[in-house]
């Protein structure tokens, strides 16, 4: 299974890598998105530094569904879905292995994203290990919920309207608890690792019902 | 069955109405107000109890043993049953707040977590509207359905650290020794909650009639159709 989930994951890595659309288009976008939200808040310093962590989380969860659109656009190009069901590889290997390069493209992008709330809204970025630690546990939460709901999009002709609305509401326990943990830690205040737990719950749940699910989701159409 | 239901609704939601608006008192401190209270709580409840029906079809579907279309259809019916009140407990319960807390909407535990349930079962719905395939449509709207719900306790428990306002549950508190609505107000509440759970039942199965209608239309549109044809060109064909 692992292995399999190594084989998917490299795949879709590289073809990332190559294609630059992460790096070109996402990227640059999430980054917008965090000058957008200087303008609605009328680039107020103060209000733009305590509400660094909830906007950054909102710019995260945007470009997560980009690239899980991305990553599903990916196998509905060129019949490579009964590809995927051909090679013989372990579902449950592919599901992990999809949400690995999704959880990898999304790490990349917060380390960005944190540089831009940074230099952007003056957030002074200390107690590192609470954020890397949260933002480890959403990412992989995102990643999860974003696979689950990709696959079971994927294939239709309405995906990029669908995707939205399917997975804003089932991650806002993420981003409410990773906007709050780090809110607390940016702003040094205590009880940052109750809302941890939600963050663990939340990946566990959806990990388990991506590998449950995902054979099944695949098999059809 | 069905109409002794429908008929059985309609004369409860009567009754309670008679009840609700004219015979009993209004509230010490809410007024006339509470009424509302005849209403909102058990609209609220058949939106639970309507998302909960369509979570266990959803895991009947999935279980290979007891996988049949039957689950599928009463998955669809419940839930769209469901967003309907889940609809109308955001209404009524927005019209009491105003009053009572001075705003339309609170983020509040419960009413962030109701909301959040009817955008996860709008997207349900949404989900299953544009799958084609009956057997595909099926499969991802029941897993869709059951991570949307096992969604919920996650939601609320973060919701309810995040802010906390409304009253706490009035009926369904453990002690229901000592209930803090009492005598024809009591009666009333109750009446309502078997009223609306009888609409319920009654709305569920003509709405699970027509999905039967709906995929037998699905299934024999095509041959009812080149049926007609051929009848159509009989006639001519004999004529020639």
């Amino acid at each position: 299974m692992f292995r399999d989930a190594a084989l998917v994951a490299g795949k879709d890595l590289r073809v990332e890598w190559r294609s630059r659309v992460g790096a070109q288009q996402v990227l640059p976008f999430a980054l917008v998105v965090l000058v957008i939200f200087a303008f609605a808040l009328d680039a107020n310093h103060n209000l733009l530094q305590t509400a660094a962590a909830g906007l950054y989380w909102v710019a995260v969860l945007f470009a997560g569904v980009l690239t899980v659109q991305r990553s599903f656009a990916l196998e509905a190009a060129d019949g490579l879905r009964d590809g995927l069901r051909l090679s013989g590889l372990d579902p449950a290997g592919i599901f992990l292995g999809k949400a690995a390069a999704v959880a990898g493209q999304l790490a990349v992008l917060e380390i960005f994203l944190a540089g831009g709330i940074a230099v952007l809204y003056s957030a002074s970025l200390h107690g590192v290990v609470l954020l890397v630690l949260s933002a480890v546990l959403a990412t992989i939460g995102l990643a999860a919920a974003g696979t689950v709901y990709g696959i079971v999009a994927a294939g239709l002709g309405v995906r990029e309207t669908l995707l939205p609305l399917l997975l804003l509401p089932v991650v806002a326990p993420v981003l409410l608890a990773a906007g709050k943990v780090w809110e607390i830690t940016l702003q040094s205040g205590p009880g940052a690792w109750g809302w941890m737990r939600i963050l663990v719950i939340f990946a566990v749940v959806y990990l388990a019902a991506g590998v449950l699910a995902f054979g099944p989701l695949l098999e059809e159409s | 069955m069905r109409r002794l239901l429908g008929i059985g609704s309609a004369l409860g939601l009567t009754l309670t109405a008679i009840l609700g608006l004219f015979i009993t008192p209004p509230d010490r401190v809410m007024g006339t107000l509470v009424r509302l209270l005849y209403v909102h709580p058990s609209v609220a409840w058949v939106a639970y109890l309507a998302f909960g029906v369509t979570a266990l079809a959803c895991i009947c579907y999935l279980w290979p043993r007891t996988r049949a279309p039957f689950w599928d259809r009463l998955a669809v019916s419940s839930a769209e049953i469901g967003v309907v009140f889940c609809a109308l407990t955001l209404a009524t319960g927005s019209i009491w707040g105003r009053p009572t807390w001075g705003v339309w909407w609170a983020w509040d535990a419960r009413l962030t977590t109701t909301a959040l349930l009817l955008a996860l079962f709008i997207g349900y719905l949404a989900l299953r509207r544009v799958t084609v395939d009956p057997g595909a449509r099926a499969r991802r709207s029941a897993v869709a359905g059951l991570v949307a719900f096992a969604d919920v306790p996650i939601v609320h428990m973060s919701v309810v650290w995040w802010n906390t306002l409304h009253q706490p549950a009035t009926v369904l508190r453990p002690s229901l020794a000592s209930p803090t609505v009492s005598g024809s107000m009591a009666w009333t509440l109750l009446l309502s909650f078997v009223s609306f759970t009888l609409l319920y039942g009654w709305l569920l199965m003509h709405r699970y009639q027509n999905s039967v209608l709906e995929s037998r239309l699905e299934d024999e549109g095509m041959e009812i159709a080149l049926a007609e044809r051929w009848a159509e060109a009989v006639p001519s064909g004999a004529g020639r």
